[in-house]
């Protein structure tokens, strides 16, 4: 190339006095950029090809490398940044969509840091969570507006089926096939164990899993990859994927280079095929259509397991929610502009939707208004990254909450944002045999329950301090939050007051 | 129970561990020609050498004979065994009797018949410890040394002298060192070795005609000597087993569990002639992990418990002057060389087993070759191509490999 | 007793067990000051083909043919560990030739180097099972 526009996003820092030339990094890169050097007989590094996952970093035995923000810097500009401009050079030698993976990094606000939680004090004194009981069990699933009870008196039990789980926390869609095998088995595993779910994405249910279907949501997306009756009837409930809070208005895009023989079999299509799922669900162009939808899986599956339809936050979720909840569904999934995703182009990732917090907050106020917010429960995801962020969504009025980034980060994942090239270093977004070893399942799925359980020991500690016992409680208790450093607007679309008041 | 062992080697402390491992409580008595404390037998040239000293040479610890309560006696010969008696006779007259006797009295140094031997100032056998401790007090930096015999026990003595004498001569009536663990071509790559190290060696080549100082030898050469070390090979010693009546050829005869033809008599070590698995046939096997593996079974069968040895086979690792030369088994059907660099690999296999193999310097993981050839592993059910590149575990069946890797199976 | 289990399914082939090994083994606190420069000399060895990749250790076997066929005595089996005397190997590589796991490695020191399971080391846990970052080298109970 004569003239090199792009130019390496990162250096490699490497202690030569530190480095033992054990040549971990070199047999652990992916994107081959250590090497050895026999004339020198020291080892070196392409910066070119790194993409800052820290495979490297994080084996080195003696701590001999880091890696930082390539310094060669074009002339400080807030409106050219050197990323726009980059962009521009990319696509001007491509002609092509710029595409990326994981979620918006752009620095919109963010509103979970923005919301603060009350504590007991004086009157209504706090709980001791290791003294009392503090349940953090929650149901989903449609709840009746009035109790029936017959002539002895005794409580009609007419529920819709519900989806139990020990703590709020589900693991959200992420596909096989842009995941590995290896980390699905983590999360289904983690899942089983842990009492609460996971779910397929879209590729669809590998026959080794259906061994823990009582704790998979398998999912029904526009491009109905893997979906067959037994797919259906394998899973605790069923989920329409109607949109994706990554890339809100289009589909799915898994390259026919990530469609291995066993991905193919999972996703009943041929190897080496691109997946593309179509932007629309060719079958539904109105909530009539959605209730179609919804009705024949529930025939299909003897009305035993909960619907659920996912969405991704846009301007009228509100709208839109109101609708599924009139369509038979059981629960609604909201997924923010800040979810994250195997592969999207760029400027739909970072410029559609909006934030989970502002979308929960609507939906939920407006479901209440309308008198229907016992038809379905809520659960919200794209970018829930601490237990506080859950106690903020539950308050807010979720039912429960999504993780899937989160997840990823527990099994290993460093946030390159390069899961689209398919060479994850740490064996999560890939499907090359060589590198999918690198996530032994005993190692992941143990380190999801550490997480989860973490979690759920800081609800509790949080529910304590604000004198709540249950989740329940907690649901849609927005009296429990308060706002800093938000605007009058924001503030009555949260429906919290500002700190202080 | 009374255990008695004639013998204080490899097979004997085979034998002792054997009996202890079942029965703590039957009296044990060790009857030994020699006065030392149990050593080992190999580790003599390097005694010599000054790599090893007395202390560090035994071949157990001091407490050894306390801690399994074994009676020692020592600097005794047996001079006859009784076996309608039960007992055996020593040499100062007394009488041992015993339930259970082991004969482990090993092998001593052939003597050939050459003309003037008895002429020769200084002769010199180099199999026992006082072999060692004599020549070292003899042997001086003016020293002109001549080795007969260039096998193991030659080769030996000539790396230990090498550095304090002021020359060593070497001469074998074979045309080739080692002959009897090497073949050919690995035998030159050791001659050409030694001879770069300045040592004379002169095969198919014997003396004949010794004087006190010099030998006129059978290439029509003189040479003058101040020491002549004899190193043409071993006898076992079956005399006073044969004498009571057990069935020898060149060893005692004995069985997969160490028996002789005499009830309660046992034998084990370089004295028998035990079953070689690679010729299916008995042979006199004179190496220490065969002595101490026949002494072990010997040891077990005469506690009553039933084990059977029928593993032995031609075994040596030898080092020599920074060489090292690993071989087992048989050097017959087809076979497969390699030779690079100073390092030398002879593969030898026939009815889809490894038979036997010939290493020099290029020894890594010998021991998957030696357990392929010792478990008759069928070459069709690995991967042999790799095998032949170097051994490997990477070569056997995923399955039987996870097995060995986690306990479920051993070799 | 506790046993080494090794797990090729898991095994990268990174070879970071056998540069903790040496580390551990080599009695300096620092690891760059104990292996910069240097070839290591770990006591397992790592076994490697295109597509796979595992440990071999000694597996301290119940009825060890190295303690057997040990021409001086140094090795020796203690508490369910075979344990090697370096003071008296003389390297004759006896052992080399008839450990059937190739677990036994020669050494320019001389002496032979083998696993002794970390018993030495004041650390409880082996170094390889530590350093392993996939969990394809265990402990295990049997």
């Amino acid at each position: 190339m004569p003239i090199n526009y792009i130019f390496p996003q990162f250096e490699i820092l490497r202690d030569q006095t530190r480095c033992i030339k054990c040549r971990v990094c070199e047999k652990q890169c992916a994107n081959e950029v250590h090497r050895y050097d026999d004339d020198y007989k020291i080892m070196i590094a392409d910066e070119s090809k790194c993409v800052n996952c820290h495979r490297c970093v994080a084996l080195c035995p003696t701590s001999a490398l880091r890696i930082i923000k390539n310094p060669h810097s074009f002339r400080e500009n807030s409106n050219w940044t050197s990323d726009t401009i980059t962009d521009i050079y990319k696509q001007a030698s491509t002609a092509g969509v710029l595409l990326s993976s994981m979620g918006n990094p752009m620095s919109y606000p963010v509103y979970w840091d923005k919301l603060l939680i009350n504590a007991s004090q004086v009157t209504n004194p706090s709980i001791d969570p290791l003294r009392e009981p503090m349940e953090t069990k929650t149901f989903l699933g449609a709840k009746k507006h009035v109790i029936k009870r017959d002539d002895k008196g005794n409580i009609i039990s007419n529920l819709s089926p519900q989806l139990e789980l020990s703590t709020p926390i589900m693991f959200s869609a992420m596909s096989y096939g842009s995941l590995s095998y290896n980390a699905h088995e983590s999360l289904a595993r983690a899942a089983k164990n842990l009492g609460i779910l996971y779910n397929t994405g879209e590729g669809g249910l590998h026959e080794d899993f259906y061994q823990y279907g009582s704790n998979t949501i398998v999912q029904v997306a526009s491009g109905r990859f893997g979906v067959h009756k037994d797919y259906l009837n394998a899973g605790a409930a069923v989920e329409i994927k109607m949109g994706q809070g990554a890339k809100p208005g289009i589909g799915g895009h898994l390259p026919g280079a990530k469609i291995t023989e066993d991905v193919s079999k999972t996703r009943m299509i041929p190897i080496g095929t691109d997946a593309i799922s179509p932007a629309p669900h060719h079958d539904i162009y109105s909530i009539e259509d959605l209730n179609q939808l919804v009705m024949s899986l529930k025939n299909a599956t003897g009305f035993r397991k909960p619907v659920i339809v996912k969405i991704a936050a846009v301007h009228n979720v509100a709208a839109i929610a109101s609708g599924i909840a009139r369509s038979g569904a059981d629960i609604i999934a909201i997924d923010g502009f800040r979810g994250g995703t195997g592969a999207a182009p760029i400027r739909i990732r970072d410029n559609v939707g909006i934030p989970i917090e502002l979308a929960l907050a609507a939906v939920d106020t407006r479901l209440r208004n309308e008198g229907i917010r016992d038809n379905v429960s809520l659960v919200v995801g794209g970018s829930i990254r601490s237990s506080a962020d859950i106690v903020k969504a539950i308050a807010l009025g979720a039912d429960a909450v999504y993780i899937a980034t989160a997840a990823l980060l527990a099994l290993g994942c460093h946030l390159c944002r390069t899961c689209y090239s398919g060479k994850c270093n740490w064996g999560i977004a890939t499907q090359r045999e060589d590198l999918v070893k690198r996530l032994n399942p005993e190692v992941g799925y143990q380190r999801l329950i550490n997480l989860i359980t973490a979690w759920t020991h800081e609800i509790k500690e949080m529910m304590g301090g604000m004198g709540i016992n249950s989740i329940e409680a907690l649901k849609g208790n927005r009296f429990m939050l308060r706002g800093i450093g938000l605007n009058q607007k924001e503030l009555d679309i949260l429906g919290v007051r500002h700190a202080g008041e | 129970m009374r255990y008695v062992i004639i013998g204080n080697s490899a097979a004997a402390v085979g034998a002792i561990e054997g009996i202890r491992s079942k029965d703590k409580k039957g009296s044990i008595t060790v009857i030994s020609i020699e006065s030392h404390h149990t050593y080992s037998r190999p580790l003599i040239s390097y005694l010599v050498q000054g790599k090893t000293d007395r202390d560090k040479m035994k071949y157990r610890p001091d407490s050894f004979y306390e801690d399994n309560n074994v009676n020692a006696i020592l600097g005794r010969r047996v001079v006859k065994i009784i076996p309608d008696m039960s007992s055996v006779i020593l040499d100062d007259s007394s009488a041992v009797e015993y339930d259970k006797l082991l004969v482990a009295t090993g092998s001593s140094p052939f003597m050939p018949p050459i003309q003037g031997l008895n002429d020769v100032k200084r002769v010199h056998t180099f199999m026992t410890l006082d072999d060692a401790v004599n020549l070292l007090e003899i042997i001086n930096s003016q020293s002109r040394v001549l080795i007969l015999g260039a096998g193991l026990i030659g080769l030996k003595c000539l790396e230990a002298i090498s550095g304090k004498v002021a020359s060593v001569t070497v001469i074998d009536l074979a045309d080739q060192v080692l002959p009897s663990v090497l073949d050919k071509k690995s035998s030159q790559i050791v001659k050409e070795f030694l001879e770069k190290k300045n040592v004379d060696i002169r095969l198919s080549c014997s003396i004949k005609q010794a004087y006190e100082n010099s030998a006129l030898l059978t290439d029509g050469t003189q040479i003058s000597f101040d020491i002549l070390v004899m190193a043409v090979g071993v006898r076992p010693n079956i005399s006073i087993l044969k004498a009571a009546g057990a069935y020898a050829d060149r060893g005692i005869i004995v069985d997969h569990q160490q028996h002789t033809s005499i009830k309660d008599i046992y034998a084990a070590g370089d004295c028998t002639q035990g079953y070689d698995m690679s010729i299916e046939k008995n042979r006199v096997l004179a190496l220490l992990p065969n002595a101490y593996m026949q002494g072990y079974t010997a040891g077990l069968n005469m506690t009553g418990e039933e084990k059977t040895f029928d593993t032995g086979m031609p075994m040596n690792a030898l080092s020599l002057m920074g060489m090292h030369i690993l071989s087992a088994g048989v050097y017959e059907g087809e076979d497969y060389t390699e030779e690079k660099e100073g390092k030398y690999k002879k593969l030898f296999y026939s009815q889809d087993t490894l038979k036997g193999f010939i290493l020099v310097n290029d020894i890594d993981c010998a021991g998957i070759y030696t357990a392929m050839i010792r478990n008759k592993t069928p070459l069709s059910s690995v991967d042999f191509e790799l095998i032949k590149q170097k051994p490997s575990l990477c070569a056997l069946a995923k399955e039987r490999r996870s097995n060995l890797l986690n306990g479920k199976e051993t070799w | 007793m506790k046993k080494i289990k090794v797990n090729e399914k898991w095994c990268l082939g990174c070879h970071l067990c056998e540069y903790y090994c040496a580390f551990a083994n080599s009695g300096i606190q620092d690891m760059v000051k104990a292996l910069k420069d240097m070839q290591i000399k770990p006591r397992l060895r790592i076994e490697q083909n295109d597509k796979i990749s595992f440990a071999v250790s000694c597996r301290h076997c119940e009825d060890p043919i190295c303690v057997k066929s040990c021409i001086s005595g140094a090795l020796t089996i203690k508490d369910h560990v075979v344990c090697i005397d370096k003071q008296r190997c003389i390297g004759c590589y006896t052992c080399v030739l008839v450990c059937p796991y190739g677990a036994v490695l020669p050494s320019e020191e001389g002496a032979v180097r083998k696993c002794e399971l970390c018993t030495s080391r004041s650390d409880s846990k082996p170094a390889c099972v530590q350093g392993c970052p996939n969990k394809a080298i265990e402990l295990v109970e049997v």
